[in-house]
């Protein structure tokens, strides 16, 4: 898990830092100081599950599996994307392991992933199906038509909300009707639960638990992880953040990869050598990745008229 | 063929229960379950949803890529709009903006028109809004026969088609073949031939245009009516070798004509250098008028274009 971590952290790194310097195109919007979530969420998965992603999409895609070098040529806009070119920071979807798309409409694929929980129902393959999405989404529709449909057909879900506390810039707690997200859930007799979305052990508990759960036939589970980006809603040029500097300060010394770092050596299971030389070996990764990107040629104009349509 | 007449609403239905038959990866989801459905094909496979359209639209779409066939039906078009953003940014885009990696089959049926008194929402024809939308096919059928073939021929395609199906057809009748057969998408039909002028019309107006080219020939007026069937893809070649024919066209829809498919049809003509070349008169629109469908009959049937407007327009073309 703190490989899969690290491996979200310095691609994010790496992508902000490459977009300001103008090879990304777009928009990124970075997913450092959330990572124990997806990476958390994800290792209760095995590969036949499905997850589906947010406009915050590359941790959820890393923690899925997906590799670091279409993600990154996806993002350099070349053939050799995921998505060819077409898709970028906000579209990036890996259908062979699973990940069902990042999406830039809020609270959109909560829908469409539940689709993928009644197709595992139908296939009786005892499969999960994963949705992620913010608090900001738990105040519009589709989160709550879909978990009303999950929990009266008995869905093998999991609703994953991952409170980073702010909705763009609007702070959750003035938009959100109850306060916290997981009370929600028994509006629909389902069970809501809150973990530390810092602490990568206790979403994987919670996420473990909710598996079985879904995978016996008992239907969806919502959990709500407290959590917190590092850095603003979106990396574009002229973007306010207008969180107080104390709070990002605070939220930054529970760095959920320092704190998972941390309990691993003091339990004699990680040394500060090995964490020196995982970190040295997933930014060697990465950077090989950015090679691949830049090596990879953009597509032909002409290939924008591909793929509107399947054969 | 064996034949037989049944209603347009049968068709569909028959299509439907066919394909569920057919293929063990199709099911279907509305606010409604026929019970007769249910009991063939298990209430697994045809689900009453909650009334939560963009939900299920949504949960289509994701069952279709996990390797499903969903059938979903929004009833009257109306909904549909409850559904856009599922419709616009997700279903329409999703293969194309993840690269082609994954095919999204889901039929979306839904009812269009009026002539049923059910006043402005529930009276309408906005096939042309999402003709807009890159990415979505969609058929509209004019007769039971057309009915049965094109939507077997949606629900067997991977891509997400829309089915607009028109209220004032669905208790028409009209000779279906006992065997399996589809229609491909994308192919007009000749409803009828002629020499003068011709005819493209939609749905229910098809019917329109087909008594006023019967009137027409009594008067000497030799029309030719088009179906187009498919709006998209529309079969432009058929339409502009017809116009190339006669030299002037007629269109009429149910939908009014601000940017409606009818606005698309004239400008496939009329962008067309050979096409344009033989036209003889200007092209000439017959639609609903751009107004939201008033509830009283009276108004109703002001708003609504039909086999005499359609008349009014070909003699205001050929100038009798």
């Amino acid at each position: 898990m703190l490989h899969s971590m690290l491996t979200i952290r310095h691609f994010e790194e790496r992508s902000t830092a490459d977009y300001h310097a103008g090879f990304i195109y777009g928009v990124v919007h970075s997913y450092v100081g959330q990572e124990a979530v997806a990476v958390g969420v994800c290792s209760a998965l095995t590969r036949q599950d499905k997850i589906i992603s947010t406009h915050r999409g590359h941790g959820h895609c890393l923690a899925k599996g997906a590799d670091l070098n279409r993600m990154m040529a996806e993002l350099y806009g070349r053939q050799t994307g995921y998505c060819k070119g077409k898709g970028g920071s906000m579209h990036i979807a890996d259908f062979g392991i699973g990940m069902l798309g990042a999406n830039g409409i809020v609270a959109a694929g909560i829908s469409i992933v539940t689709g993928a929980g009644l197709a595992a129902q139908l296939d009786g393959n005892g499969g999960v199906a994963v949705a992620f999405f913010g608090e900001g989404a738990s105040n519009a529709g589709p989160f709550h038509e879909a978990i009303n449909i999950a929990a009266k057909w008995k869905l093998p879900m999991l609703y994953v909300c991952e409170n980073n506390m702010y909705s763009s810039g609007t702070p959750a707690a003035k938009t959100v009707s109850t306060g916290h997200v997981a009370g929600r859930a028994a509006g629909y007799g389902i069970p809501g639960v809150t973990v530390d979305g810092n602490d990568v052990q206790s979403v994987f508990a919670a996420a473990t638990t909710a598996v079985e759960r879904a995978r016996a036939g008992d239907g969806p589970t919502l959990i709500e992880c407290k959590t917190y980006r590092h850095r603003a809603h979106t990396e574009r040029p002229g973007a306010v953040d207008r969180r107080p500097p104390d709070e990002i300060e605070e939220w930054k010394k529970k760095d959920p990869i320092e704190r998972l770092a941390a309990d691993l050596i003091e339990q004699g299971l990680l040394s500060e050598a090995q964490r020196q030389s995982m970190d040295t070996e997933v930014l060697r990764s990465i950077e090989s990745a950015v090679e691949f990107a830049v090596a990879s040629p953009f597509p032909s104009p002409e290939a924008a008229l591909a793929d509107v349509y399947a054969d | 063929m064996a034949m037989r007449s049944i209603t347009y609403m049968q068709a569909g239905m028959e299509a439907l229960v066919e394909e569920l038959r057919r293929d063990p990866k199709t099911f279907h989801m509305a606010t409604d379950a026929p019970p007769a459905l249910v009991e063939e094909f298990s209430a697994d496979r045809v689900r009453a949803t909650p009334i939560a359209e963009s939900a299920f639209t949504g949960i289509a779409l994701g069952a279709a890529a996990s390797g499903y066939r969903p059938i979903i039906n929004w009833s009257m078009v109306t909904f549909s709009f409850v559904a856009m953003d599922q419709i616009v940014n997700q279903t329409a885009k999703i293969h194309y903006m993840f690269g082609g990696q994954a095919k999204f089959p889901v039929t979306c049926r839904t009812s269009v028109g009026g002539g049923t008194n059910l006043a402005a929402q529930h009276s309408q024809s906005p096939y042309s809004m999402f003709m807009n939308v890159a990415g979505l096919k969609m058929i509209l059928p004019s007769t039971p026969y057309d009915m049965k073939g094109l939507l077997k021929s949606a629900i067997r395609d991977n891509n997400p088609v829309i089915s607009f199906e028109s209220t004032r057809l669905m208790t028409m009748t009209g000779d279906v073949p006992e065997e399996d057969y589809t229609i491909p998408l994308g192919q007009a039909e000749i409803k009828r031939s002629g020499s003068d002028v011709t005819i493209v019309a939609l749905a229910w107006l098809v019917h329109e245009a087909l008594e006023a080219a019967q009137m027409l020939e009594q008067e000497g007026i030799s029309a030719e009516v088009i179906d187009p069937r498919t709006l998209v893809p529309m079969d432009t070649a058929t339409i502009r070798q017809s116009v190339q024919k006669t030299g002037r066209l007629v269109i009429a829809d149910e939908a009014g004509p601000t940017a409606g498919a009818s606005a698309e049809i004239a400008a496939l003509v009329t962008e067309d250098r050979e096409t344009f070349a033989r036209l003889k008169a200007p092209v000439k629109r017959v639609c609903a008028l751009q107004v939201p469908i008033p509830y009283s009959p009276v108004l109703e049937n002001h708003v609504f274009p039909d086999r005499h407007r359609i008349l009014a327009g070909v003699r205001e073309l050929t100038g009798v």
